[in-house]
């Protein structure tokens, strides 16, 4: 165990090194201080000043050192848009990522599992068929079609006059098919409680939540395919399995089988590769912030590339490296602890 | 001697490969809508009544000219107009064909190196194994459409917009190509690591063929029906990854669109009640994804072994 335990943190520390020499290198060679931090006129020979005190002329290892050791300082430098600390910057629109993720997390949780397991119970019910049909569909839209698709229906609204509105059931057809819309799409919201440090939170105000809705189900739409069918089959395993038909033989209810018994066990495997898809929804985040304007680190991102802002790059880089490593690493270690049949070492089979 | 006279095309008639195509309406449905999208797409220049890349034809008159069937509607414009007045269903036609081309592209170039990387972690084994394979965890665990993102927000920031655009098409093969290789090179790896103990591996080694040559010539034929489904897949993934970073700016310039930049030059005008600029399109990336993913479904099916003797 304390071999594995060892790998796994030496491991996670390499991944690190590796992003911050790429981050340095993307900083090296992408940016010139210089050029941010002067005008032209001027001379050369103050310029080569400049460098010299900043340190520019020293060899390459050196500056890596000093990058380094800054970063784990804390200190990843200024943005030149928010001419302040680019961590201070990231640490401001973060919240608004993670209620984001929080409320998408949420929608899949309560739908994924009723949904999954019901699938699994019931394989040959048309509702199952219909779901697993609707997964499949669900997987093959992009998150940012799904966001404008909500937007078109559920914030624009659309007003249906395919049926002859003369008659009584025409008029019923009509007002089905049209939506109301009125949901808001942008931002969110003016109405935001301040929690502690930087986080103003929307999850306590009307508006706050309404503004929440679509950003949240659009996000979660794109994982909850996966969920379902990865917990569908996981379930349907587990059905399999000899306690189960032992539970059954010694004549206990379906419903204390399959949602004390089963369950549990259906969700060790769900549980950690649920942790690392948390982590590549960060991905989907830029996506669906830039769709709905939402003030967090993903828009952040794509604005400081439209302004070239290279040290909120570098940071972004940094920062979001560091989630991914900490929930993988930590992904792995639950998993090594729950289940001691795991492969410890990972080597020689 | 019968064998002889019986021909290739005989051959494929008779086999499983064939009957289960029949068999399956979901795979011929996909099939051929697939076949016709690709046609349409490849035979763009033709098909389409405008083209969309001649600033000459468009005039800004038209803009946000609705489809057939709506009241404004021009018959010249069956599934109406963009914002600067271009024929929509002809930059569909052309966006498709790029979105097809970069999709297959980048299939390609991951195929190259996942095949190329999964033989050599397999047969070799021992380090490279050991290395090659850390670097796909790492890299798959931070999901292939990040590193897409971040390789795409370097390229553009190193090579500034005008000339981004200019090469975007190269860009994005390689970006997504570099970026989803691991998918492959795992599913090659697993095959190699099976074949390898077969006894005509041996055999050949006894014949003291070279490492190379057993690789390339013995094994890998022996691993291509995984390599067929996955790469299936891959290009759906491809084009669903290509229209997001062209949805993000990191893709097609608009002069020359994707459906993904398509998709994005529509979305600044939806609130204003054009849809179908963003829609149409969108429909159009979720049907050319979703039968390409069911026909991978149906490649899955047929080519696993395990489910074949079942």
């Amino acid at each position: 165990m304390l071999a594995f335990l060892v790998q796994r943190i030496s491991q996670a520390f390499l991944v690190m090194f590796v992003i911050s020499v790429i981050a340095f290198a993307i900083q090296d060679g992408l940016g010139d201080p210089l050029q941010e931090m002067v005008g032209m006129s001027v001379s050369e020979e103050e310029r080569e000043a400049i460098r010299e005190e900043l340190g520019l002329n020293d060899s390459m290892v050196v500056q890596y050192l000093r990058f380094a050791g800054n970063a784990l300082q804390g200190d990843l430098g200024n943005s030149y848009f928010y001419s302040k600390p680019t961590l201070e910057v990231i640490a401001e629109h973060l919240p608004a990522t993670l209620e984001l993720v929080i409320g998408a997390s949420l929608i899949i949780v309560f739908l994924s599992v009723p949904i999954g397991v019901y699938a699994a119970i019931r394989p040959q019910a048309w509702l199952s068929k219909f779901f697993m049909g609707v997964s499949t569909v669900g997987i093959s839209i992009p998150v940012f079609l799904t966001a404008i698709v909500l937007i078109q229906l559920f914030s624009i609204g659309v007003t249906v006059n395919w049926f002859p509105s003369d008659t009584g059931w025409g008029q019923w057809l009509n007002d089905f098919f049209s939506t109301e819309g009125g949901l808001p799409s942008y931002g969110r919201g003016d109405e935001l409680t301040h929690l502690f440090g930087t986080w103003e939170s929307g999850f306590f105000t009307g508006t706050g939540l309404m503004h929440l809705v679509l950003p949240s189900v659009s996000l979660a739409s794109i994982m909850l395919p996966l969920f379902i069918r990865l917990i569908r089959a996981e379930m349907m395993e587990v059905l399999q399995s000899d306690y189960v038909r032992y539970a059954r033989a010694k004549g206990l209810s379906a419903g204390r089988i399959n949602f004390l018994h089963a369950l549990k066990n259906t969700m060790l495997p769900v549980i950690t590769v649920g942790g690392v898809q948390i982590g590549i929804m960060v991905a989907y985040t830029i996506l669906t912030e830039t769709v709905f304007q939402w003030p967090g680190v993903g828009l952040m991102f794509l604005e400081a590339i439209t302004r070239s802002d290279i040290p909120l790059i570098v940071a972004y880089l940094m920062v979001v490296g560091l989630i991914f490593v900490v929930t993988n690493t930590l992904v792995d270690l639950i998993y090594g602890l729950v289940n001691p049949t795991v492969k410890l070492t990972g080597k020689k089979a | 001697m019968t064998t002889a006279t019986v021909s290739r095309w005989d051959r494929f008639r008779e086999s499983f490969f064939w009957h289960s195509f029949k068999r399956d309406k979901v795979a011929i449905v996909s099939f051929a809508v697939l076949l016709m999208m690709v046609m349409a797409a490849i035979f763009a220049p033709l098909l389409a009544p405008a083209d969309p890349y001649d600033l000459a034809q468009i005039n800004i008159m038209n803009s946000e000219l609705p489809p057939v069937g709506m009241s404004g509607a021009d018959p010249a414009f069956p599934l109406g107009t963009d914002a600067q007045g271009r024929d929509l269903l002809s930059t569909i036609l052309y966006g498709t064909r790029v979105s097809l081309m970069i999709g297959f592209g980048a299939v390609v170039l991951q195929a190259f190196l996942g095949i190329l990387f999964g033989l050599l972690a397999g047969y070799l084994g021992g380090k490279v194994d050991a290395i090659l394979m850390r670097i796909a965890d790492v890299q798959l665990s931070f999901s292939t459409l990040m590193v897409a993102i971040i390789v795409g927000a370097v390229f553009k920031a190193s090579f500034g917009n005008l000339m981004f655009g200019e090469i975007a098409i190269y860009m994005l093969i390689f970006i997504i190509g570099v970026a989803e290789w691991p998918q492959i090179a795992r599913t090659v790896r697993a095959s190699v690591l099976a074949e390898k103990k077969k006894e005509y591996v041996d055999a050949a080694k006894v014949m003291g063929f070279g490492t190379r040559r057993i690789m390339f010539r013995h094994i890998l034929p022996n691993t291509l029906s995984p390599i067929f489904v996955i790469a299936t897949v891959q290009i759906a993934n491809a084009i669903i990854s290509e229209a997001a970073l062209s949805f993000l700016g990191l893709g097609m310039p608009e002069t020359q669109p994707s459906l993904g930049s398509l998709i994005k030059s529509g979305f600044d005008y939806i609130q204003s009640g054009s849809w179908w600029i963003t829609l149409i399109p969108g429909l159009v990336l979720v049907v050319l994804v979703l039968v390409i993913n069911l026909l991978g479904d149906w490649l899955r099916d047929v080519m696993n072994p395990r489910l074949y003797k079942g």
